[in-house]
């Protein structure tokens, strides 16, 4: 029996060492992009649940993500026109106390945290691609165009609302905050109200 | 000792901004392990093929409302001190459903977006310089529209307030939503596995 396993798992060792002598071509990759497994999303939920408690205990704020991208924006604003940022209410709000830099802000380290650990993750994972995930029936060129504008209207959304999927919908969701709960259900059908328009893209 | 530790002075501002980047590095770990740096594998969730999203999403929330009401009830945390998101109810239910159509027209939300473009993913790439474009076009479009975006406001208004239910009861009541999603989500993917039936000819 055990033989058998080894066997096999020598098997399995030699068919990766030739796939990976000749992984230029493109039905290779392909055939391991698809195979790439992923966590249970049981699992990975729990330990961000792990993460945005500890957020709380440690901190006791949660996590977030629109809030980074705000003081880009209003950092980038106030450094291109000042007196036009220093009108603005929106701007001033994330540009806080004058003093404080707004990319020294809690957020905007988050978020650079977030890009180191899921980088680390697909790359321990052999998941890291050069590539669009998109549906056969689009090309890359309209799936970049459908990222950006929904993205677009994501920054405008998250905006008036105060928050997105993680400020909100985990870090509200969690702390039992109504404005948060009426968002998630709110995003979740202007998403379904959405979708059978663009099924085309991701079949 | 008790929590948030922050909060408390157990530390400052410098050492809270490490705790950021740390903190951001396991959100992302276990986002990209969750498969949620995927635009196709995410996008499933919106024509009920694949429902990741919703079963990472509930399970952190969960874990993360449970942690807090535990840590609260032994006395290790003063839930006073613990930030509850603020409810602005209009803003909230129109800016989801924009960020909602938003959602399924780009397959990633902002924190997924850092972590598909910190793999390699260009549509990931794209929807951050949408999400940048759009928050940039609220704030030009702030003094116009800040009077909704600041109405309706509630403050730090919870689910046990507007219920008028106790702490527990309504902690009980999400992990039975929560399960009854999960049991829902899981019906709903074994119907997509399972090859469409053939029609029967009614004569």
């Amino acid at each position: 029996m055990s033989d058998v396993a080894t066997t096999a798992a020598g098997q399995a060792l030699g068919t990766a060492a030739s796939s990976r002598a000749d992984a230029a071509t493109t039905t290779r990759i392909r055939v391991r992009r698809e195979t790439a497994p992923y966590a249970s999303p049981y699992l990975a939920g729990v330990g961000i649940g792990v993460v945005l408690l500890l957020a709380f205990v440690l901190m006791g704020r949660g996590l977030g993500a629109s809030g980074a991208f705000s003081s880009v924006v209003a950092a980038a604003v106030n450094t291109a026109a000042p007196s036009h940022a220093a009108g603005n209410v929106f701007y001033t709000r994330y540009l806080s106390d004058g003093a404080a830099n707004p990319l020294r802000d809690w957020l905007v380290l988050e978020i650079i945290g977030v890009v180191i650990g899921g980088l680390a993750s697909a790359v321990l994972a052999g998941r890291m691609r050069w590539t669009t995930e998109r549906g056969a029936g689009i090309t890359d060129r309209r799936r970049l165009a459908n990222a950006f504008v929904g993205g677009t209207a994501m920054g405008v959304g998250a905006k008036l609302a105060r928050g997105c999927t993680s400020g909100l919908g985990l870090t509200g969701g969690a702390t039992l905050s109504v404005g948060s709960w009426l968002f998630v259900i709110a995003a979740f059908v202007g998403a379904y109200a959405a979708a059978p328009l663009l099924r085309r893209a991701w079949r | 000792m008790m929590a948030p530790l922050y909060e408390f002075g157990r530390f400052g501002d410098s050492a809270s901004l490490v705790v950021a980047v740390l903190l951001g590095i396991a959100f992302g770990w276990f986002l990209e392990q969750g498969g949620m740096g995927n635009a196709r594998k995410l996008s499933g969730q919106f024509y009920f093929t694949d429902l990741s999203v919703l079963k990472l999403m509930f399970s952190a929330i969960v874990t993360a409302m449970l942690g807090l009401f535990w840590l609260s009830w032994a006395g290790l945390l003063d839930l006073s001190r613990v930030y509850v998101p603020e409810t602005f109810i209009a803003p909230q239910i129109v800016g989801g459903l924009v960020f909602g159509a938003g959602f399924a027209t780009g397959g990633l939300c902002p924190g997924t977006s850092c972590v598909a473009a910190a793999t390699g993913r260009k549509d990931g790439l794209a929807l951050i310089v949408g999400m940048l474009a759009g928050v940039f076009v609220f704030g030009e479009a702030f003094p116009a529209i800040g009077h909704f975006a600041d109405s309706t406001a509630r403050g730090a208004w919870t689910l046990p307030q507007a219920f008028g239910l106790s702490y527990g009861t309504v902690v009980g009541g999400v992990v039975a939503v929560a399960l009854g999603a999960f049991a829902g989500a899981e019906w709903l993917e074994r119907r997509a596995e399972r090859p469409a039936r053939p029609m029967k000819v009614v004569a």
